[in-house]
């Protein structure tokens, strides 16, 4: 039996009175493409920003590749191999795609203040091989061409890859995606299914937030779904599809 | 930023250019000097200390993108430092402790100390302003600049560290190589003013400043420094331990102060906690605002005017009110050529943030920032500002 | 003990001021999310205003009593702070609403300096006198004890209890109140309500420099003369009573102010025998920085501010 790649238990997450996650867990394994769906306000992000350092979860059991991340930071997270993209994208606006992806590569090379300075032989290989690094992702996801332009001048497809790119840029083990194909237009939808495809076939997990269905069924090996705050099922989409209490949390009501 | 390949070909050209400045800066006392008397090369000498101080602050606004109004505390501390070893001040303090040893020591090591020491206080203030969202984090850094003049004011009890308002006198010059700079010096069959010796001294600390500034702009800490003025948030997500890499902009923007520090001591043989109070932090402010934020050029640029403009006012304003009153078209006191020069200032701010808040001579990117070509991301942005205030523990 | 209840004294009087200040600060952060840096020059406009206006005032009609004058005063200096007040936002405030944080922090500062040099021109660099319209203002002794007030002391804390009370039932009670908080909590909701939001940014700044001139004018009574630069540090200290209330809370802005001016009249009376002579009452200023720093490092909404839960 293989370890699992990510594995939460028991999480919980209040935020004054409102319970966002209750009891969620989770095991993601190695290699798949896990979705993760549920009605809006169901905590999918809230528990993304809990995957991600973003939130400190209130209870609960997080490990990562063999090692604790329970209420740990962002970069902690990040320097474990977790990267996100987000919902409303956020890229650095005023910096050039390429740029983008070189900060990516931060939590991944090290050279300090002297370095950055005085640019002795290692530092300056780093640089290097930090910039040969950018330009390669821009390529991987298909928008080398436009490494000198303003994050804010993209169009909004090439946005989503950028930010796709600069979280690879963190050599992540797990890519988290949240709501990537948001906005997109089909044809758009399926070149990000390639992409995607790609990544996971260039040995990333990849975790997805989603609410185009018919992506989540023909794209993911296993889908969880939550619904206030819990985890109402999890399988393979078949099943998960058919789930009754499923149903119910789409629609409201309980099928015949 | 320009590819390698142009950066190549234009090597050459780059190359003369930079001689030519090379000499102008070199000649520039002289033409000075000559042209509109030593006053001017006093001057000068002071553009270059505004120079560091604008480049200091410009990393912890322009690229890391907080608000610091206590900046000049950095300056305070570095003039202090370097007021206290090169002064008798200590030296009845210091009778029978050992400790004499400490006075006076070489100029090589006076200034690392005094960017170490500076630094270390940018840490300490910095620290706990660091959760604070940007107006806040303003307030706080003026408040902390002002608990630092306050202590300069009153340390003179019980032990006389600062002598309190009156300030240290009798300050020695810089010594470098065995020459004072305080005396004239003979080279070449030339003698060499102090003041046009200051000059080089200050121009050769101010090129390694730029040089510095530039090398940590093309960085992986400059950039990290960029992403977090863009969105916190995100470049948190990224694994920039934000923290960390701010806290980094504030001691390298308070070394830079505590050098100009040092400096300013030494060339004006007396320092006071007057000369490091809020409207000093206003004016380095002002000047990286001017000129543009984030943008080098821009910053040494907003430097020289706001330092030369108002010394020009003075050597207008005073002759001309005299001749008015003179001919009696004007009656009454003279305006204070220094209320002139703060009113500018203070004008300054107010329209260019107006009119151009990109600065006089901005970088590409912030022009773009602050002039974005559609409403709509303009509203992206403004969305991303108010999630990264809600999701901000 | 009797300095301790003298030390409380002074700090009401103080803590008034700070309040009257503070609420001018906290109504515009509550509607604009702004620190309105230059509050603090609005209230030393307001305080050297007064002054000239109570000299004008004694010169034309002398012999007239001392509260009458200080009223007249009042009355000229409020109209020409009020529309300081409206100018500051209409010029440095509004053509930013939708800029950066941080431009229309810049350009505050910059009226700030500005309206601190523009009162040197007028009034010069040296502090100008409270006339002496009250006559010798022998202080009282307080229930017998060894604890003095003076009228314009007592005058300070009555008028800033009135002001007080009236802004709130105000905002409480008018319909121009019900739209200020309609617009504090939601300013496009409001908008589409029906109501104009320009016109309530406007009187909240209208609103609050005729506070801060009533409160320098209190100010320059209670020290008995006022310069240029007063503004810098008054407003400071009002700018932490509003946060130490919590910012944007209109009660939390007069608790603020009151608890301010306590802290610093008891802290400046033992700081002296606390740190065994080490820091004296010279020290007195660092105070409102420190209570401004721990407020806002660990609990940044202030006393009677509310926690923002995070949210997804």
């Amino acid at each position: 039996m293989t370890e699992p790649l990510l594995e939460i238990q028991g999480i919980h997450k209040r935020f004054g009175g409102l319970h966002a996650l209750n009891d969620v867990s989770l095991s993601i394994k190695r290699g798949e493409i896990y979705g993760l769906i549920g009605p809006n306000g169901a905590g999918k992000t809230t528990l993304f920003n809990v995957l991600t350092g973003l939130y400190q979860p209130d209870e609960g059991k997080f490990t990562f590749n063999g090692k604790d991340l329970f209420r740990q930071k962002p970069h902690v997270v990040v320097g474990s191999g977790i990267a996100r993209t987000f919902q409303n994208i956020r890229l650095f606006a005023n910096m050039t795609a390429k740029e983008n992806v070189m900060v990516g590569r931060h939590v991944r090379s090290g050279a300090g203040v002297f370095g950055a300075v005085f640019r002795p032989p290692a530092a300056k290989r780093e640089e290097a091989a930090i910039h040969a690094r950018a330009q390669e992702l821009l390529d991987y996801v298909g928008i080398a061409a436009r490494h000198n332009e303003l994050a804010r001048n993209l169009s909004y497809g090439d946005q989503r890859r950028l930010e796709i790119a600069r979280a690879l840029a963190t050599d992540p083990t797990l890519l988290a995606l949240d709501e990537p194909a948001a906005g997109m237009n089909p044809k758009e939808t399926d070149d990000l299914k390639k992409l995607m495809e790609k990544i996971r076939k260039d040995g990333v997990t990849i975790l997805l937030i989603e609410h185009d269905v018919k992506l989540m069924m023909g794209l993911c090996d296993r889908i969880a779904v939550l619904d206030y705050g819990k985890k109402i099922a999890e399988g393979v989409p078949e099943v998960v599809k058919n789930d009754p209490r499923v149903i119910e949390a789409y629609l409201g009501v309980a099928p015949e | 930023m320009s590819s390698f390949d142009s950066m190549k070909q234009s090597r050459t050209g780059a190359l003369v250019g930079f001689a030519l400045m090379a000499v102008a800066l070199v000649l520039l006392p002289v033409l000075f000097g000559k042209g509109l008397g030593n006053t001017w090369v006093r001057n000068l000498d002071f553009a270059m200390l505004y120079i560091m101080l604008a480049l200091g602050l410009n990393i912890v606004v322009g690229y890391a993108g907080l608000l610091d109004l206590g900046y000049i505390a950095f300056y305070a501390v570095g003039a202090y430092l370097y007021a206290l070893l090169n002064s008798p001040h200590l030296v009845p303090l210091l009778q029978g402790t050992g400790l004499e040893w400490i006075l006076g020591p070489s100029i090589w090591i006076v200034i690392p100390l005094a960017a170490l020491v500076a630094g270390s206080f940018g840490v300490m203030l910095g620290s706990p302003t660091l959760k604070l969202r940007g107006d806040y984090l303003a307030i706080v850094t003026l408040g902390f600049g002002e608990i630092i003049r306050i202590f300069m004011n009153n340390l003179n009890h019980p032990v006389n560290l600062t002598n309190g308002p009156r300030g240290i006198t009798l300050i020695e010059p810089i010594t470098l190589f065995g020459h004072s700079l305080g005396k004239p010096l003979h080279l070449f069959g030339l003698e060499i003013p102090p003041l046009y010796q200051y000059y080089y001294l200050f121009l050769a600390l101010t090129m390694f400043i730029v040089f510095v500034s530039i090398r940590l702009q093309d960085s992986r800490i400059g950039r990290a420094w960029v992403a977090i003025r863009e969105d916190e948030i995100a470049a948190n997500a990224m694994g920039i331990n934000t923290r960390n890499v701010k806290l980094l902009a504030f001691a390298m923007g308070a070394s830079f102060g505590g050098v100009a520090g040092c400096l300013f001591s030494s060339l004006q043989g007396f320092i006071s906690p007057e000369s490091f109070g809020l409207m000093e932090s206003i004016i380095v402010l002002s000047m990286v605002v001017l000129g543009g934020m984030g943008h080098i050029p821009g910053v040494i640029l907003g430097a020289v005017i706001l330092v030369f403009v108002p010394e020009a006012l003075r050597d207008v304003i005073n002759p001309l009110q005299n001749a008015l009153i003179d001919r009696k078209i004007i009656s009454g006191k003279i305006i204070d050529p220094e209320v002139v020069r703060m009113l500018m200032f203070g004008l300054a701010l107010i329209f260019v943030m107006l009119l151009r808040p990109e600065g006089l001579w901005p970088s590409k990117r912030r022009r773009a920032e602050l002039h974005p070509k559609t409403d709509d991301i303009a509203r992206q942005e403004k969305d991303s500002v108010a999630d990264a205030e809600r999701n901000h523990d | 003990m009797e300095t301790f209840i003298q030390q409380i004294v002074n700090g009401l009087v103080m803590g008034s001021m700070y309040a009257l200040i503070a609420l001018g600060y906290t109504m515009v952060y509550g509607i604009l999310s702004l620190i309105n840096f230059a509050h603090g020059e609005v209230v030393m406009i307001g305080a050297m205003v007064t002054i000239t206006c109570i000299n004008l005032v004694s010169s034309i009609a002398p012999g007239l009593p001392g509260s009458l004058v200080f009223t007249a005063g009042l009355l000229m200096a409020i109209p020409i702070t009020m529309v300081l007040g409206f100018s500051i936002e209409r010029i440095a405030y509004r053509p930013l609403r939708k800029a950066p944080r941080l431009t229309p922090l810049i350009t505050a500062i910059g009226v700030s300096i500005t309206l601190q040099q523009v009162a040197m021109l007028i009034w010069g660099r040296s502090p100008r006198s409270f006339p002496a319209i009250f006559g010798e203002d022998a202080p009282h002794k307080l229930f017998n004890l060894d604890v003095s007030i003076t009228n314009i002391q007592i005058t300070i804390i009555v008028l800033a209890i009135l002001l007080m009370a009236g802004l709130l039932i105000m905002v409480e009670k008018t319909k121009l109140g019900r739209a200020m908080r309609a617009t504090s909590q939601n300013p496009e909701v409001a908008g589409l309500m029906g109501v104009n939001i320009n016109t309530i940014i406007s009187m909240t700044f209208v609103l609050g420099s005729a506070l801060g001139a009533v409160a320098g004018a209190l100010y320059a009574a209670n020290y008995s003369r006022a310069d240029a630069y007063i503004g810098f540090m008054i407003g400071l200290k009002a700018f932490t009573a509003a946060v130490l209330g919590g910012i944007g809370n209109l009660a939390g802005a007069v608790l603020g102010g009151i608890a301010l001016g306590l802290i610093e009249s008891v802290g400046a009376g033992y700081i002296g025998p606390l740190t065994n002579g080490f820091l004296g009452s010279h020290y007195q200023d660092i105070f409102a920085f420190a209570v401004l720093i721990l407020v806002l490092v660990f609990r940044p909404s202030g006393l009677l501010g509310e926690r923002v839960a995070e949210r997804a």
